[in-house]
């Protein structure tokens, strides 16, 4: 199986603080790490290949020049290249301009790595939380998806994909080419080795600017090429108000919550 | 795409039933005071097998028109069936917005439709209105796991799409007297347009369906609850309440419970009525998964944990002795 991980460097959004009289977010000393989703989705593929060696798990990520350290991380763990595009005229993007950048990459990749069988991505960034570049990246290359997956199975070339459902779990059965994108599956992924950490510390970052994809469409990039546009930003308030319920022991603070939800008519 | 119309569509999701799902419904009821300000009708958006009684609560909930699109194809949802459904309609009819509800199905489907139809989405919406200045769609959203919330507008290209959030606007009032136009679309997806397979459905173990998102109550337990057995008065509660049993990631995480209980950033995002944490101490991500619930009551032995910050009711104590006696008196109550 020939591989694609799509790849996004992103604050720690545990870390993330609000300054209390600013009300802005402070994001000095955020340390940045790999989507844990992506993580997730490596894992997917680094599975894979661990049951068919043949495998190759390309990696993709947008973003500047730090992201390289996201992708070095992820080159010990599983992914065996790694590339980035960074280019100021692909700043201000929204998901729908990212999407179609990385669609352009993907074609660009596939000249020099061959076509790829599965697309993974994260189900989703935990910085935007949107969700959509997976799914976008899809129909931009015309690709047929399955989202929200738990576990990928390459069963003699057959894809069949567990998928988290409403009512429980789903197993999807998808030819590739296509795209899967991973939620949080039951296991965590695995960890570099001294070895793999030190190999993946030497690799070369292989780098996209716009001008490698000749044919991407400059209207359809950056700022200008996002239809959606943010028009403020705010800190959610914080909700006020509330009671604190704490009395002498445990069955009076009980009974006094049980009476004001009664009171109130909660219950 | 132009718009050909000022009317706003909300997608209607259906259950292999042929019946609505309750957000759909959900999105009707804010829609209509957008649909009204934007000066359009309110359109329902129904697409399955079998599909008339979610035309009828369509109706009932308040759809001006409903579209309909039945057909076997549709019975399970796919992803290709139903972004080549809705494109259809899309193209044919021209509305200027579109509300589709933030399930994993909505979540699907929505970047496929605005892909397709080269035009903004905005995700996981927890507020709408219309901006005034341009009569735009204003999508409000959380990002950064709830610590920021982004207005989004969607200026020069139409239909403005949003998921929204489900639980986050509550359903109106059937009206079942209500009429509606409701056109019927004949649109087929032949079953090689269809790339997905569906092989097999997994349900939960035995009786324990996890309806998250369309719950009323949820009773919900972290890190203080101490171990798998630990979810036993929990459980109870939930019981007499009619509610459904969520936990926290340190929970999930732990072991003690399965993944599908979990509420928060990489759980499930939840807003039902009332919410109770139990020994949650109220991590950034698991606020940003509940904090739109109507009522939170929290119980936790630590004074200063973060849950108490959005809490209603913030009980400081035991929840091992307070659970036990909030239970009975509640039996007592109902009985």
């Amino acid at each position: 199986m020939n591989m694609l991980v799509c790849i996004k460097q992103v604050p720690d959004t545990t870390e993330i603080r609000i300054d209390p009289v600013k009300n802005t977010l402070i994001r000095d000393g955020v340390p940045s790490i790999v989507n844990p989703f992506d993580a997730y989705a490596l894992e997917a593929a680094a599975r894979i290949k661990d049951k068919d060696p043949s495998s190759k798990v390309v990696l993709l990520s947008m973003g500047p020049d730090q992201a390289k350290n996201a992708l070095k991380e992820c080159l010990a763990v599983g992914g065996d290249k790694a590339y980035l595009v960074c280019d100021r005229a692909v700043a201000g993007s929204d998901t729908l301009a990212t999407s179609y950048i990385l669609s352009c990459a993907i074609k660009k990749l596939e000249e020099l790595e061959g076509k790829f069988d599965i697309i993974f991505c994260g189900k989703q960034a935990i910085d935007g939380d949107t969700a959509q570049v997976g799914p976008e990246i899809a129909e931009h290359l015309n690709l047929p998806q399955v989202t929200y997956a738990l576990e990928v199975f390459n069963e003699d070339g057959k894809i069949k994909v567990k998928k988290e459902a409403e009512e429980g779990c789903e197993v999807i059965g998808i030819k590739a080419p296509c795209v899967i994108t991973v939620t949080k599956p039951a296991f965590d992924p695995r960890y570099p080795t001294i070895k793999t950490k030190m190999a993946a510390n030497r690799a070369e970052i292989a780098m996209l600017c716009a001008d490698d994809m000749p044919s991407m469409d400059r209207e359809r990039i950056g700022l200008k090429g996002s239809p959606t546009k943010v028009k403020k930003t705010f800190t959610p308030p914080v909700k006020s108000g509330g009671v604190k319920i704490h009395e002498d022991d445990s069955a009076a603070t009980a009974k006094k919550l049980f009476d004001m939800l009664v009171a109130d008519g909660i219950i | 795409m132009e718009a050909k119309t000022k009317d706003l569509w909300v997608f209607i999701e259906t259950s292999e039933d042929g019946s609505a799902k309750n957000v759909g419904l959900e999105l009707l009821s804010t829609g209509r005071g957008l649909a009204d300000k934007q000066g359009g009708k309110l359109v329902g958006i129904v697409i399955g097998s079998s599909i008339d009684s979610a035309v009828k609560s369509a109706t009932a909930y308040g759809a001006d028109t409903v579209i309909a699109v039945d057909g076997s194809e549709y019975r399970h949802y796919t992803t290709d069936a139903y972004a080549k459904a809705i494109y259809t309609l899309v193209e044919k009819y021209g509305p200027t917005s579109i509300l589709i509800g933030a399930t994993n199905t909505g979540r699907d489907l929505g970047p496929r439709l605005s892909c397709r139809l080269r035009t903004g989405l905005t995700a996981d919406c927890t507020q709408l209105a219309i901006d005034e200045e341009s009569g735009n769609v204003a999508w409000t959203r959380p990002a950064f796991g709830g610590n920021l919330m982004a207005t989004i507008l969607c200026p020069d290209h139409r239909p403005q799409i949003g998921t929204v959030r489900p639980g986050v606007f509550k359903k109106g009032t059937p009206d079942e007297s209500r009429t509606a136009e409701v056109i019927k679309e004949d649109i087929h997806v032949a079953p090689e347009e269809i790339r997905t397979e569906l092989l097999e459905v997994i349900k939960e173990a035995a009786g324990e369906i996890v309806d998250l998102e369309g719950a009323e109550i949820i009773v919900s337990g972290g890190r203080g609850v101490g171990g798998p057995e630990g979810f036993k008065p929990i459980r109870e509660l939930a019981e007499v309440l009619g509610a459904t049993v969520g936990a926290s990631r340190a929970a999930v995480d732990a072991g003690w419970i399965a993944h599908s209980h979990q509420v928060g950033q990489t759980g499930k995002t939840v807003g039902p009525k009332i919410y109770i944490a139990c020994g949650i101490s109220g991590a950034i991500q698991h606020i940003a998964g509940m904090s739109s619930s109507k009522i939170i009551i929290a119980i936790n032995k630590d004074e200063t944990a973060p849950i108490f910050n959005v809490a209603d009711y913030g009980v400081v104590g035991d929840l091992f002795q307070i659970l036990p006696i909030l239970t009975e008196e509640i039996k007592k109550h109902k009985a």
